[in-house]
C-alpha cells in the first residue's frame, strides 16, 4: 500500500512528465493547424534543445540563462530550417507524403546529431543547485519546479502571440482556411515557417528542461516525442487547451500505474491507454465527434 | 419506383433538409432543381448513402434504402455521379470506369492473388465492358490516360460512364453539365435523352434551366430544404412560387 | 500480324510473367555466379525483407493507410517462431504457419478499431503497437529472452535435409520471395487491386461505386501481416537468432522508407527500393557515420522529386510523355 508521501513523489513525477509531453504535443498542434501534417521531425527539435544547452555551456561557456536562451533560439531556428530546406521545396498536398518527407527529415536529423555530438550519453546540469527541496516527506527536485514554471510560462507566451498579436491572427487565419488566407495576401510560407519555429522552440524549450532529470543522447528525444504525439492525439489533435490537458493526463496516468503495476511497462501502459482511447472515441478524448 | 418519404437532414442543428417528400416514376426523368444551397446534393447524397437522414424514409421498388451502407446501393441498382467529380485522379480512364463494374464481379482475395485463368477470364470480360462503355462515349484513344490529365469536360464524361457501366436501374445525376461548354452541355444531353430513350430512371440535379426543360418528365423544386412545388416543366415554368425562390434569392444577392 | 508482331505481342502481353520467370531464372543461377557467402546472406536478406515490404506496400501504396509499426509484426513472427521451435520443438515449417494465422487473427483483431482511424491517428496506432510489442519482448525476459533475446533457434528442414548454410537457404528465402511476388503482383492487376487504389485516391467515390471500403482495408491489412510474419519467422530461421532491436519502430520505418523509395503501389519498386536500402550500408562502408544522413537524404529527394517514389514516378512519367508524344504525331 503506497503511503501519501509515496503518492505525492509519483503525483510530482507525473506532472513534469506531463507538463514535457505537454509542450512537445503544443508542437505538434502548431504545425498540424497550420499545415494539416503530423511533423515527425518534432520528436527530434527535442533532442535538439538538449543537445544546444549541453554545447552552450560547455563549448561556448555561457551561463545557465543564457544557454537555456540560446538553445531554445537555436532549436526554433533548426526548426525553420527544417521547414524551408527539406518541407517547402516539395510540391506535393499529398499527407501520405508529407509524413514521409518529415519521417525523412527526422532521420537526417538524427543522422546529423549522431556525427555532431556522438553516440554516447551525456549529462546536462539542471538550471539550478541539486538541493532536494521536502514536501509532506516527498522530495521534490528544483528542477522539476523550473519545469512547471517555465513550461507555464511558454504557454502563456503562446496564447498571448496566438490571440493578441498579428502574426497569431494570420497563423489562426491559415489554419481556418488556407485558400481565403492566400487571396487576402498572408504569405503562407512563411506562416508554415514560423510554425516550425514555434514547433521548434517548444520543442527545445522541452528537451533543454527535461534532459538533466533523464540523460541526453541523440535520441533521447524520440521515445518523448512520440509520447507528446500520444498526449495530442489525447486531446484531441489541434486545441492547445487539449494538447496540455492531454500531456498532464498522460504523464499523470503513466506516472500512477507504474506505481501501482510496473515500472518496466510504462511505456506499455502509456501507449496502451492511447490505444484504447482511439479505440473508443477515434478522435481523441477532447476532440470533436465526426457528424 | 423511387420514393421520398418526410427526408430530413442537420448539419450541425443548420437543417439543410426538412420534410422532403416525392416521387421518382419508372422510365422518367425527375429533375431536382432550386437555389444554391437548397439541399439538392445533400439530397443526393442520402439517397446514395453517403449521408444517412436524420428522418424519413427513402424506397426503391419497396425496398428500404436508408439504413443500408453506401455500398450495398449500387448493388441494388443506384448509380451516381457528383457535383465537384470524384474520379481516382491516379488511375487510367479505363481503371476507372472498370471500378465501376464493382456491383459486376466481387473480387475475392485468395482469387485475386492465384489469379486463375476462370478469374482471368472474367476480368477480361469486365475489361471488355468497360471498353465498350468508352466507345459509346467516345473515349477509346483516351482509354489508357490517367483522369488527371484529361480535360474537364471528358472528365465528366468519364464520370458519366462509370456511373453508368454496371446498368444501374435508378441514375442520379448531381450537376452532370455545370462547367461545361455549350456544344459539352449538347452532347450530355443527348446522352441523357439516349439514356431515358431506353428506359433508364434518372434524378437529375441542375441549374441549366434550358437542359431541365428540354429533358425532364417532371420537374421538383427545392428552397432552404424544402420542396415547394412540384409538376411537368410547363407548370413549374409559370409557377409564382418557383419564380419567387430564383428571382427573390437573385435579387437579394444582386 | 508478321511473325515479329506476333512475338512482340506475345512479349507485351504476358510482360509481367515473362519478367518474374526471367528474375526466377537469374536466381536459380545466382549461388553458381556469387559463390560467396557472404554475398548470397546480403542477398538472402534482401528476399527476406521483401517478402514484408511486398506486403506494406499492398497496405500503403495501393490502399493509401499509414502503417508505422509493421516491425512489430515480423517480429511476432520471428518470436513466434523462435518460442514454438525451442520451447514446444514444433516442427518449424507447422510454427510457421500456425504463427502466420495467429498473426492474421491478431491483425484482424486490430483492424477492426484501428481502420477506422484516418491519417496521423492511424499513424499513432501502428506506432503505438509497435512500441508495445518491443517493450513487452524487451521486459518479459523469462519468456523471450530480454534485450538479449533468443538463440539456438533450429534450421528449417526440407525433406530431411536441414537448411542450414548460405546457398541452401537462398533457394528456399528467395522461393518464397518470388512467390510473394507473384501474388502481389496478380493482387495489384486483379481487381481487388483496383478497388484498393479506388479507396486510396477517394473513398467516397469507391464507397458510392459498392466498394466496401472498411472490409478492403481490413483484408489488405491482415495481408500484410500475415507476410510480416512470415519474413520474421524466416529471418529467425537464417539466423537462428533474434533480439528485440530487430524490431523497432525504426525499423518500421526503414519498410517504409524501402516502400516510399522503390514506389507506392508498385511491386517491382518494392523489389528495387527493398534491395537498395539493404545494398546501401555495402557502398557505404566507409561512410558508416553518414549512413542515416544518407538514408534520409535519399529518402527525402525521391519524395520531393517523385513523391510516388522512383519506379512508380517514372513509370508515371514515361507513360506521360509517351501519351503527349502520341498524341502531338
Ligand atoms: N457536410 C456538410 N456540413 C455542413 N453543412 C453542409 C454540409 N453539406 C452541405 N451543407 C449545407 O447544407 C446546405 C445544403 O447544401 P447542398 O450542397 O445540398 O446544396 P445544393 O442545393 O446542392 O447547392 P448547389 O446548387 O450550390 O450545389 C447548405 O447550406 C450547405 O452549406
Ligand atoms: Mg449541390
Amino acid at each position: 500500500m503506497p503511503t501519501l508521501s509515496d503518492l505525492l513523489q509519483f503525483l510530482f513525477a507525473g506532472l513534469t512528465n506531463g507538463a514535457v509531453y505537454a509542450l512537445i504535443a503544443l508542437g505538434f498542434c502548431v504545425v498540424h493547424n497550420t499545415m494539416g501534417i503530423v511533423n515527425f521531425t518534432q520528436v527530434d527539435l527535442v533532442s535538439l534543445g538538449g543537445m544546444f544547452l549541453y554545447s552552450a555551456l560547455f563549448l561556448l561557456g555561457l551561463p545557465m540563462p543564457l544557454a537555456l536562451l540560446g538553445a531554445v533560439a537555436a532549436s526554433a531556428l533548426s526548426g525553420a530550417l527544417v521547414e524551408r530546406l527539406g518541407i517547402r521545396p516539395s510540391r506535393s498536398d499529398d499527407h501520405l507524403v508529407l509524413i514521409f518527407l518529415t519521417i525523412g527529415l527526422s532521420v537526417i536529423l538524427r543522422g546529423v546529431m549522431k556525427l555532431a555530438w556522438g553516440k554516447n550519453r551525456m549529462a546536462v546540469p539542471p538550471l539550478t543547485a541539486d538541493e532536494p527541496i521536502r514536501l509532506w516527506g516527498a522530495t521534490l527536485l528544483p528542477q522539476i519546479l523550473w519545469i512547471l514554471l517555465l513550461t507555464g510560462g511558454a504557454v502563456l507566451i503562446l496564447a498571448w502571440v496566438f490571440r493578441r498579436t498579428a502574426l497569431g491572427l494570420c497563423m489562426r487565419g491559415v489554419a481556418s482556411n488556407p485558400a481565403a488566407a492566400a487571396i487576402v495576401g498572408i504569405d503562407g510560407g512563411r506562416i508554415r515557417m514560423v510554425s516550425f519555429a514555434i514547433a521548434g522552440g517548444v520543442g527545445g524549450l522541452a528537451g533543454a528542461l527535461v534532459t538533466p532529470i533523464t540523460t541526453l543522447s541523440y535520441d533521447v528525444g524520440v521515445l518523448l516525442g512520440l509520447k507528446g504525439f500520444a498526449a495530442a492525439i489525447l486531446g484531441g489533435f489541434g486545441s492547445f487547451v487539449g494538447a496540455i490537458a492531454g500531456g498532464l493526463l498522460l504523464g499523470l496516468l503513466e506516472s500512477l500505474a507504474a506505481a501501482g503495476l510496473s515500472s518496466a511497462y510504462k511505456e506499455v501502459i502509456a501507449f496502451g491507454i492511447l490505444l484504447l482511447v482511439l479505440f473508443v472515441r477515434p478522435t481523441g478524448l477532447l476532440g470533436k465527434r465526426k457528424g | 419506383m423511387l420514393r421520398i418519404e418526410g427526408i430530413g437532414k442537420h448539419f450541425g442543428g443548420v437543417p439543410a433538409l426538412s420534410d422532403v417528400t416525392f416521387r421518382c416514376r419508372e422510365g422518367w426523368t425527375t429533375a431536382l432543381i432550386g437555389p444554391n444551397g437548397a439541399g439538392k446534393s445533400t439530397l443526393i447524397n442520402c439517397i446514395s448513402g453517403i449521408l444517412a437522414p436524420d428522418t424519413g424514409q427513402i424506397h426503391l421498388q419497396g425496398l428500404r434504402l436508408d439504413g443500408l451502407p453506401a455500398h450495398r446501393r449500387p448493388f441494388l441498382g443506384v448509380g451516381r455521379t457528383f457535383q465537384n467529380l470524384a474520379l481516382f485522379p491516379r488511375l487510367t480512364v479505363l481503371e476507372n470506369v472498370l471500378c465501376g463494374l464493382t456491383p459486376q464481379g466481387e473480387p475475392s482475395m485468395l482469387r485475386s492473388l492465384l489469379r486463375l485463368p476462370a478469374t482471368r477470364h472474367r476480368e477480361r470480360l469486365l475489361r471488355l465492358k468497360a471498353l465498350e462503355m468508352l466507345d459509346a462515349f467516345g473515349l477509346t484513344d483516351k482509354s489508357q490516360w490517367p483522369v488527371s490529365i484529361l480535360s474537364y469536360g471528358d472528365r465528366k464524361r468519364v464520370e458519366l460512364a462509370r456511373a453508368l457501366v454496371s446498368e444501374p436501374r435508378l441514375l442520379l445525376l448531381d450537376e452532370p453539365v455545370a462547367g461545361l461548354n455549350a456544344e459539352e452541355t449538347a452532347r450530355i444531353g443527348t446522352e441523357i435523352r439516349r439514356l431515358h430513350g431506353a428506359g433508364l430512371t434518372i434524378l437529375l440535379v441542375e441549374h441549366d434551366m434550358d437542359l431541365v426543360m428540354s429533358v425532364s418528365d417532371h420537374i421538383v423544386v427545392l428552397d432552404s430544404g424544402r420542396a415547394i412545388a412540384s409538376g411537368t416543366p410547363g407548370q413549374i415554368r409559370s409557377d409564382p412560387r418557383v419564380i419567387e425562390a430564383y428571382l427573390g434569392r437573385m435579387s437579394a444577392t444582386a | 500480324m508478321t511473325p515479329r508482331d506476333k512475338i512482340l505481342y506475345f512479349l507485351r502481353l504476358h510482360r509481367t510473367g515473362l519478367t518474374v520467370w526471367l528474375l526466377a531464372g537469374f536466381l536459380l543461377a545466382f549461388p553458381a555466379l556469387a559463390g560467396n557467402p557472404y554475398v548470397l546472406g546480403i542477398s538472402n536478406l534482401i528476399a527476406v525483407y521483401l517478402i514484408a515490404v511486398i506486403g506494406l506496400n499492398l497496405f500503403i501504396g495501393y490502399a493509401g493507410q499509414i502503417s508505422l509499426g509493421h516491425a512489430a509484426y515480423v517480429g511476432l513472427g520471428a518470436y513466434g517462431s523462435a518460442l514454438l521451435t525451442i520451447h514446444f520443438d514444433l516442427n518449424p515449417w507447422v510454427a510457421m504457419a500456425a504463427v502466420a494465422a495467429a498473426v492474421a487473427f491478431a491483425a484482424f483483431l486490430v483492424a477492426i478499431p484501428t481502420l477506422r482511424l484516418s491519417g496521423h491517428y492511424l499513424a499513432m496506432a501502428t506506432l503505438g503497437f509497435n512500441i508495445v510489442c518491443h517493450t513487452v519482448m524487451t521486459q518479459w525476459d523469462q519468456v523471450t529472452g530480454g534485450p538479449s533475446g533468443l538463440a539456438g533457434i533450429p534450421p528449417l528442414s526440407l525433406g530431411g535435409v536441414s537448411i542450414d548454410d548460405e546457398a541452401k537457404f537462398h533457394y528456399l528465402v528467395w522461393s518464397f520471395a518470388i512467390v510473394v511476388l507473384t501474388l502481389g503482383l496478380n493482387l495489384a492487376r486483379s481487381s481487388l487491386g483496383l478497388a484498393l487504389a479506388a479507396v486510396a485516391q477517394n473513398e467516397t467515390a469507391a464507397e458510392s461505386l459498392g466498394i466496401q471500403v472498411g472490409r478492403a482495408k481490413t483484408r489488405v491489412f491482415v495481408l500484410s501481416a500475415v507476410l510480416a510474419s512470415l519474413s520474421g519467422s524466416l529471418f529467425a530461421h537464417c539466423f537462428t537468432f533474434i533480439n528485440p532491436d530487430s524490431f523497432t519502430i525504426f525499423n518500421s520505418i526503414e519498410l517504409v522508407t524501402m516502400v516510399v523509395i522503390g514506389g507506392l503501389g508498385s511491386i517491382w519498386g518494392s523489389l528495387f527500393g527493398t534491395t537498395l536500402i539493404v545494398l546501401l550500408p555495402e557502398f557505404l562502408h566507409f561512410f558508416d557515420a553518414f549512413r542515416d544522413i544518407i538514408h534520409g537524404l535519399i529518402l527525402v529527394t525521391v519524395l520531393i522529386l517523385l513523391p510516388q517514389g522512383l519506379v512508380s514516378g517514372l513509370r508515371d512519367l514515361l507513360r506521360i510523355k509517351l501519351l503527349a508524344g502520341r498524341n502531338n504525331a
